[in-house]
């Protein structure tokens, strides 16, 4: 989406929601912080830093817009997350997991 | 403090010391001065925290200035027990905080020089001072970039925010010559390998600032003009006074309070 597309979508006077990522330390994954309004990339990415990341949070920031983000609803719920307990043949439960293995989770 | 006396060694590292911290001290309680009025919540939180950051490095300099002056004094007295012709800082740094055009213009101004300043100062041979460089150069960039990008967006902005802009840096521009002040003092600290050499960044900062009103859609004043003068020997503009009034009265109501 063009930056001209991304301001047009909005109110011209509105700075449109980014949602916030933050990464706690090397290698791990990107954690939801919050939310914050700004007029661009730049001014999100600068925006998170002054709202989300003064305390020595983390070592990196995703910032994107929330419309940008397709979210399940509650209505999916049911078909997307009950987990197929009652169907074993589909998990590999039936091996020993080696121990080498086990620990890097 | 007079023009024409020669200053010991110490006492020319106490008043450069001071200077940078007195710079520092007054910018930053004009900056605490948004906290609750900022134009949206992320900019009051930005504007609070460069605030806090210029007082935390006022406050390790003038904990170092006590230090290298031997003569028991602390950081509040020279914060909140000197008058205001003993303060140092530069006038564009006491000036009212205006609009945010205002206070974004003068951001910049002030910024952009010492980012320069202290790319020079980090290599001091005193390890201490050096330190302290160091770590408030990173604020320092970040402050910078801040302010550039407000500059940038309002100027090349709409009609009214280019407006606004374009008045604050006229009405700033009288005051960054005195950026560029250098006396005795500053061939001191630089004899000693202490200081920095304003003079060897001036061009660039110079281009720094036209590059960016330029991309900023402004003109730029005329380097030329009349500039103010005075503020390292203590001679302020008439908003000092009633600012530090407000600054210091409650420390020296009583001034034996404690935390505790």
């Amino acid at each position: 989406m063009t930056k001209s597309e991304l301001m047009s979508e909005n109110n011209e006077k509105d700075w449109p929601l980014w949602e916030v990522f933050y990464q706690p330390k090397n290698g791990k994954p990107y954690e939801h912080a919050g939310s914050l309004h700004a007029s661009d990339a730049e001014n999100a990415l600068q925006n998170a830093r002054d709202v989300y990341a003064r305390r020595n949070e983390g070592i990196g920031i995703w910032v994107v817009p929330s419309n940008q983000i397709t979210a399940s609803t509650p209505e999916d719920m049911g078909s997307f997350f009950d987990p197929a307990s009652d169907k074993p043949y589909r998990h590999p439960q039936f091996y020993s997991v080696p121990r080498a293995v086990k620990k890097r989770k | 403090m007079s023009t024409t006396k020669e200053l010991s060694l110490k006492e020319s590292k106490v008043t450069y010391l001071l200077r940078l911290a007195d710079d520092r001290l007054i910018l930053g309680q004009r900056m605490s001065e948004w906290c609750g009025h900022g134009p949206v919540l992320e900019e009051d939180l930005a504007l609070a925290n460069m605030a806090l950051d210029l007082i935390g490095h006022a406050s390790s300099l003038y904990a170092y200035a006590a230090e290298v002056e031997g003569e028991g004094n602390d950081e509040d007295h020279f914060a909140y027990f000197r008058d205001d012709y003993d303060f140092t800082n530069l006038q564009l740094c006491e000036l009212p905080k205006g609009d945010f055009a205002f206070t974004i213009a003068r951001q910049f101004l002030f910024s952009s020089f010492s980012y320069f300043q202290y790319e020079k100062l980090k290599d001091s041979k005193d390890e201490q001072f050096a330190g302290m460089i160091n770590k408030h150069l990173k604020e320092i960039k970040y402050h910078l970039r801040h302010s550039r990008d407000w500059v940038l967006k309002l100027g090349d902005g709409t009609e009214e925010s280019k407006k606004r802009m374009q008045e604050a840096f006229d009405e700033l521009w009288m005051y960054v010559g005195e950026l560029f002040f250098i006396d005795g003092v500053d061939e001191m600290m630089l004899a000693k390998g202490n200081g920095a050499d304003l003079l060897s960044f001036k061009d660039e900062w110079k281009n720094l600032v036209e590059d960016t009103l330029t991309e900023a859609t402004l003109t730029v004043p005329d380097w030329n003009q009349f500039m103010m003068t005075g503020s390292r020997n203590g001679m302020h503009t008439e908003h000092l006074g009633p600012m530090l009034a407000q600054m210091q009265f409650l420390r020296r109501s009583h001034p034996d309070a404690d935390w505790k």
